[in-house]
């Protein structure tokens, strides 16, 4: 018999009140695979990664972790699989090594501190209590107090949020290191380069529910190679997107982003870019910029939701 | 992943998956040592914890001296270390755990603990753990001030105290867990302190009940008072004084059934 994937959500419902943070989501995620559930604040990453971590138990729907139930056999499989919390976590006076040895010591087979110290370059605030680390250097030790007990999966929940671009590489680089060494793992992210640069699958999560997935390749190609970004210096007059849409024909497909700003999506080329820049002077809208480009993630969420993953725009975190 | 990422990264079996659980006792171990370490650098926790039952037991027997207080009959030394040594107990296993655990809820440790190997049964007992010793450098500092300043217990008293101090520790310990449990942390702070000082002054923890008067019979139904009578009967007469050991055990059993009913881990 094949192992079961290591996690499998189904029709999972989550309330909390009168809101409904996880609405029928379904997801899978294969053993081995960096999979990364990307959506809005807000979107019910964080509900349905807790879920699945054991703190909350499914309102409607089935999780299975590694084919377990993770609340019934949450003791089964708490020592296979490492958690990094959104924040927090640790005593506000311990200091960051002390808090990482700590964990470590919870576990049978931990992995060498020093080797963990030095990869996610704690050293430098090795002494320093956690209410001193800065944003970046409590994601770091939250990292490393995941990853420690040498789970076989990982669920890390924003593992970048608050990094600067170098320690954000790094990080990257050792979870691509954890999966080449056989650890599967599950992220929630908003940010769409961590999800297209790192993960081999992409759930993309609104509203409580999965509205796409597969592969970022897969994903980018299926509305075509490129798109068209076009913002203007004003706001647009009212009915501008339709009219963009009657001049390029139904190929394409014109998605507003905001007053200022739309993307235009599917076999889009030079000479769609020609046709977009003759409109732009008919219509009597000016470009602050025009450009094309691959199309990205970002261009397939607003494609499916009608919404940005900008943070700021997508309600309260979950 | 690309050939040239597998050579950048050099990745070579060292995360290698190899999950398991530490030894029951060694989890337990490790998170009693971690608790002590912590409870004993915080400077406000060193003072609620040994200079204040210090002072309170200096103090009075100065103050005892010069005024001529008459505590029963009893050399003041002697008729307040036990009190002091109540105090002392009381103010871990109520005040310094309530705010510790209410702020390791408030910082998602709990939690983070809660996905770690760590049974809930091994953290109580991790902070047991930590209590006891905490309370061990507790009664080593005030019983060697309390000699110095001619302390002579009973000496079997002395093993019968050890029982006297677990007791009121699950009592105080039970109500300090519920506080922490349902409070925001802010507030566990300021009503663990408050009902510490209140007990201090008003809870015949340190001085003997009838120094109350006719609150004396009220009195004897609090933690407080209780714990300081079995300590005094223990400590001054070398006897179990079962009525204080009846309340202290009630007190025990309804703050284990109410931090077990209403404690939040998150």
């Amino acid at each position: 018999m094949p192992a079961p994937p290591a996690v499998q959500v189904s029709d999972l419902v989550m309330r909390y009140g009168a809101t409904t943070a996880v609405d029928g989501l379904s997801l899978e995620v294969a053993r081995g695979s960096i999979t990364a559930v990307l959506g809005p604040n807000g979107a019910g990453k964080t509900t349905t990664l807790e879920t699945c971590e054991g703190y909350r138990r499914p309102q409607g729907g089935t999780v299975r972790v590694l084919g377990l139930d993770p609340v019934r056999d949450r003791r089964a499989l708490l020592p296979r699989v490492g958690v990094m919390l959104q924040g927090g976590g640790a005593w506000s006076g311990v200091r960051a090594v002390e808090m990482l040895r700590h964990v470590a010591a919870l576990h049978a087979h931990p992995l060498p501190l020093d080797l963990l110290v030095e990869r996610l370059g704690l050293a430098e605030c090795g002494r320093t209590p956690y209410r001193r680390l800065s944003g970046g250097q409590q994601q770091r030790l939250g990292l490393a107090m995941a990853v420690v007990g040498r789970p076989e999966l990982l669920f890390v929940d924003e593992p970048t949020a608050g990094m600067d671009p170098a320690v954000r590489r790094t990080t990257w680089d050792l979870l691509r290191e954890l999966q080449h060494d056989g650890v599967t793992t599950v992220l929630t992210t908003h940010y769409m380069e961590e999800a297209e640069r790192l993960a081999d699958l992409v759930h993309l999560v609104d509203h409580g529910r999965v509205v796409a997935s597969g592969s970022p390749l897969a994903l980018t190609r299926g509305r075509g190679d490129a798109t068209i970004r076009l913002v203007v210096t004003e706001p647009f007059p009212a009915g501008a997107p339709q009219s963009l849409a009657a001049a390029l024909g139904a190929a394409t497909e014109v998605l507003p982003v905001d007053e200022y700003s739309l993307v235009v999506t599917g076999p889009a080329d030079a000479s769609t870019l020609s046709v977009v820049s003759a409109w732009c002077e008919d219509f009597g809208v000016v470009p602050e910029s025009l450009t094309m480009g691959r199309m990205t993630l970002e261009d397939v969420f607003l494609a499916e939701t009608g919404r940005t993953l900008a943070p700021g725009e997508g309600g309260h975190a979950a | 992943m690309t050939q040239q990422d597998t050579a950048r990264t050099g990745a070579d079996g060292t995360f290698a998956p190899r999950p398991g659980a530490a030894p029951y006792a060694a989890m337990v171990r490790a998170q009693a040592s971690m608790e002590t370490r912590l409870l004993l650098r915080n400077g406000e926790q060193l003072l609620i914890a040994v200079v204040i039952p210090v002072i309170a037991l200096v103090g009075g027997v100065v103050a005892a001296g010069r005024l001529g207080i008459d505590l029963d009959g009893a050399d003041p030394v002697d008729a307040l270390t036990p009190g002091v040594l109540a105090l002392a107990v009381m103010s871990t296993a109520f005040t310094s755990l309530a705010i510790a655990t209410g702020f390791e809820r408030r910082y998602g440790l709990l939690k983070r603990l809660g996905a770690s190997p760590l049974p809930r049964s091994g953290l109580l007992l991790g902070k047991v753990g930590g209590l006891l010793v905490v309370q061990a450098v507790q009664v080593v500092v005030v019983g060697a001030v309390a000699l110095a300043l001619g302390w002579s217990p009973d000496p079997l008293g002395l093993l019968l105290a050890v029982p006297c101090a677990l007791l009121g520790t699950a009592a105080f310990a039970g109500l300090g867990l519920t506080l922490a449990g349902t409070l925001r942390a802010e507030a566990t702070l300021a009503v663990a302190n408050l009902v510490y000082l209140l007990l201090l002054a008003g809870g015949a923890v340190v001085l003997p009940r009838s120094s109350y008067g006719a609150a004396s019979e009220v009195l004897a139904l609090l933690p407080s008072a209780a714990l300081g009578d079995a300590l005094r009967a223990a400590l001054l007469d070398g006897t179990l004084a079962v009525l204080p050991l009846v309340v202290l055990a009630v007190w025990a059993a309804l703050g284990a059934s109410l931090a077990s009913r209403f404690f939040r881990w998150e």
